[in-house]
């Protein structure tokens, strides 16, 4: 009996292993290639034959002339975008404080006429590779980069509302600003004359 | 909260509530063997599985024969596991080159698949190959909930049998299960998923080269970004549908690849309670009596809506410790979550996947505030209930059950009935089991760690934080829930061990005693409600339930979550 319920077993094991371990995850491989070819393989985003980023992963900005994205408590650097994580500091951290506070400090010095910080552009994000920030915070950059580049506060704030994304079907989620196209815009808004 | 997050709310509630009964009815007739036409065509494959495997279909178990059955096979499944993590580095489709995962991890990561936990120890993206992703843990997403569902449906049939010796034939259960339910469900939920761009590919991991490089501790300068991808949405799909929990990435369903939209957000948050949901509906039809369901399905509700309100007002209202720094903080509590989603979403989840024994998350519970953090950790306290897992989660909502009609027959007199079965010593033994030893687990465990070096070690937090890290780690797997104040520091020899016996415990140790009731119930007859009988279906015997629910897990875990999040929600400035 009981050697017959290990063989039932071992039996089922494999072949449970093979329909759902293998059958399934490869047919779906299959079909997601032919019908969603960009979204299934990462959503890479490429220019001039060299890939730049995935649009769903955000990059680490410190420079003034960028728009910066969400902190990141990836390692060794942020937004390691092979070893995602979160800060895991509790609300009472004194090391969250210290961070938040630094951060802000950051900003000021960049712009001394920086009012409001929203706060979703100086706490770290849960997988440290959110691509996007709020409308809020993208807002609050741009006389700073404005600045930096030598464009009109306007042009930016253009720039910035033609990348906002909404609530998805006008319901889901939160609007939002992806940092890495925005910041792609920007650079090949430079280039033209 | 703003109007979205209420609409959100609504539609969630009113698409979950849709799908109970169709679903629940479905499932019904898979277990009872008359799947409806439009997936006969699944019935070939079911024969031959049969063939392969030497199964009688019609050939019944007794509930020892069922429990070993269950238990060789999650021994098998666990090997295999391991053995590929072990092996992984001679194995195909590891494009990356991750070398073999080391002996107390692997024993963790086998034993918390197979167990239908997936506490993740290990950082997937930078741990796991494909084959180990595909063949191991896939796997055992698939087989660990249909486990859990056979064992659920083991015992309604020890409800509506008569004088019988048997309570079904666990290969047909478990293949069922997978075949008709897990398998289809999943297949189009990955396909959903990939649309909105949940990564499905078995390529090496794409190197990008950034805007603007960075630099590193060391000095060097970072130009270039390597993306970590995979065959994610197939895993993701069932890692929901299944109670699993485990992500395909570290950050799980907070990482872009694995939940880019607030679309796929949607989805994989309905797919968590769907099947849980629905088995109360399926319970119902079982016993011919849905009222029955629908008052365990109530009872869960309630209390599912008191922690929902908790954790969103926490979250929604940001981090008072963080006031006097001039944010603007009407976003919520945003440390450890994701734009797309925001604060409402995150609340939700957190409650969706730790009062499910789900486990994944898209936002860090560890930097959720004290009381948020305490809703999600109660949750699973009380014994994975409120939903629950598949199967897991009904089953031990019934054994709660046994002891409210229990209760009840005491303070009036009588001989406890439940659906027509006199409840004896017996099953009020087995079902007290089910209920004190995940409890006893969670807190001997606790002390253990927090009294020995090892534990204490990998505490990330400061102050009562640091507590509630090892309390909830403790909570969520001997609970088989899988989520994590993931600050703990776990991938040490003595977490991966502990952690692992937990779960081992707070799995077997309650399906076991699940099956001894499902056996005894079957054997007894089925005696006539009379005027003396507590009727089980009205607001009453709700009440009742949640009452017994509610004093089991704050009578058991007061003085634990005293300690930790309550003294640390008394430390936030006002």
């Amino acid at each position: 009996m009981m050697k017959d319920t290990f063989k039932t077993a071992a039996i089922l094991v494999a072949t449970f292993t093979f329909l759902t371990g293998l059958v399934y995850p490869i047919a779906v491989t299959v079909i997601a290639r032919v019908a969603f070819p960009s979204a299934s393989s990462g959503s890479l985003v490429v220019r001039d034959g060299k890939t730049i980023g995935s649009s769903l992963i955000g990059q680490s900005f410190t420079k003034a002339e960028y728009f910066h994205g969400r902190p990141s408590a990836t390692s060794p650097v942020p937004c390691n975008a092979s070893s995602s994580s979160g800060s895991n500091l509790g609300q009472l951290n004194p090391a969250l404080r210290e961070a938040v506070a630094g951060r802000v400090d950051f900003l000021r010095q960049m712009d001394p006429n920086l009012t409001v910080v929203p706060v979703d552009l100086v706490t770290a994000s849960a997988s440290g590779l959110d691509p996007h920030i709020s409308p809020a915070s993208a807002n609050a950059q741009v006389a700073r980069v404005a600045k930096a580049r030598g464009k009109s506060e306007d042009e930016l704030r253009k720039l910035v509302a033609l990348h906002a994304e909404g609530r998805q079907f006008g319901l889901l989620g939160e609007p939002r600003v992806n940092v890495l196209l925005l910041n792609l815009a920007l650079d090949e808004a430079k280039l033209q004359p | 909260m703003n109007m979205f997050d209420w609409l959100q709310l609504i539609l969630y509630v009113g698409a979950l509530g849709a799908c109970v009964r169709p679903l629940g009815a479905f499932m019904a007739r898979i277990y009872e063997g008359r799947p409806p036409r439009f997936i006969g065509f699944t019935r070939p494959i079911e024969r031959l599985i049969y063939r392969l495997a030497r199964v009688e279909e019609t050939t019944e178990m007794d509930w020892r024969q069922y429990s070993a059955s269950l238990l060789v096979f999650s021994v098998l499944g666990t090997l295999v596991v391991y053995g590929l993590q072990r092996l992984q580095a001679f194995l195909p489709l590891d494009p990356e080159g991750l070398s073999a995962v080391s002996p107390d991890s692997s024993f963790n990561t086998a034993v918390s698949f197979a167990t239908n936990t997936n506490w993740q120890g290990y950082g997937g993206e930078s741990t796991m190959s494909y084959l180990t992703q595909m063949l191991g843990l896939t796997v055992q997403n698939f087989v660990s909930a249909a486990s859990g569902m056979a064992v659920l449906v083991a015992l309604i049939r020890g409800f509506t049998r008569h004088t019988a010796a048997t309570i079904g034939n666990f290969w047909v259960d478990l293949t069922r299960g997978t075949l008709y339910v897990l398998l289809p469900l999943s297949f189009v939920l990955a396909l959903a998923l990939v649309s909105q761009g949940v990564v499905q590919t078995f390529s090496a991991y794409p190197e990008a080269t950034l805007l603007e490089a960075t630099t590193a501790p060391d000095g060097t300068i970072i130009a270039t970004q390597k993306v970590a991808v995979g065959p994610a949405a197939s895993q993701v799909a069932i890692k929901q549908l299944g109670t699993n929990g485990g992500g395909f990435f570290n950050a799980n369903s907070a990482h872009p690849l694995e939940n880019p939209t607030p679309l796929s957000n949607f989805l994989q948050v309905l797919a968590i309670l769907l099947i849980p949901a629905a088995l109360c509906a399926t319970f119902g039809e079982m016993i011919g009596d849905r009222r029955q369901g629908r008052a365990l399905l109530a009872a869960m509700a309630i209390i599912f809506a008191a922690m929902l309100a908790l954790a969103l007002y926490t979250e929604c209202r940001g981090n008072p410790a963080l006031n006097d720094l001039g944010l603007d903080q009407s976003a919520g509590n945003m440390e450890g979550k994701e734009v797309r989603f925001g604060s409402a979403n995150s609340a939700l989840w957190a409650v969706v996947t730790t009062a499910a024994s789900n486990g994944s998350v898209n936002a860090m519970h560890d930097s959720f505030a004290p009381l948020g953090g305490l809703a999600a950790m109660w949750l699973m306290q009380l014994g994975e209930v409120v939903f629950g897992g598949v199967g897991s989660g009904l089953y031990g909502m019934i054994a709660f059950a046994l002891i409210a009609v229990f209760i009840s027959g005491l303070m009036v007199g009588r001989t406890p009935e439940y659906l027509g079965k006199k409840i004896g010593a017996f099953e009020m033994k087995m079902a007290s089991l089910v209920v004190l030893l995940p409890c006893a687990t969670v807190l001997v465990g606790t002390a253990l760690a927090v009294g020995l070096p090892q534990g204490r070690a990998g505490v990330a937090n400061p102050g009562p934080h640091g507590f509630s890290e090892v309390l909830y780690a403790f909570s969520s797997a001997s609970n088989n829930n899988g989520s994590a104040f993931a600050g703990l520091s776990a991938n040490t020899p003595f977490y991966n061990g502990t952690l692992g016996l937990a779960m081992l415990i707070g799995r077997f140790g309650v399906m076991v005693p699940i099956l001894a009731i499902a056996g005894s119930l079957a054997a007894k007859k089925h005696v006539p409600s009379g005027a003396g009988t507590l009727p089980t279906h009205t607001p009453l015997f709700v009440f009742l339930l949640v009452s017994v629910v509610v004093v089991v897990g704050a009578l058991s875990f007061f003085p634990a979550l005293a300690l930790g999040p309550i003294v640390e929600h008394l430390m936030l400035p006002a």
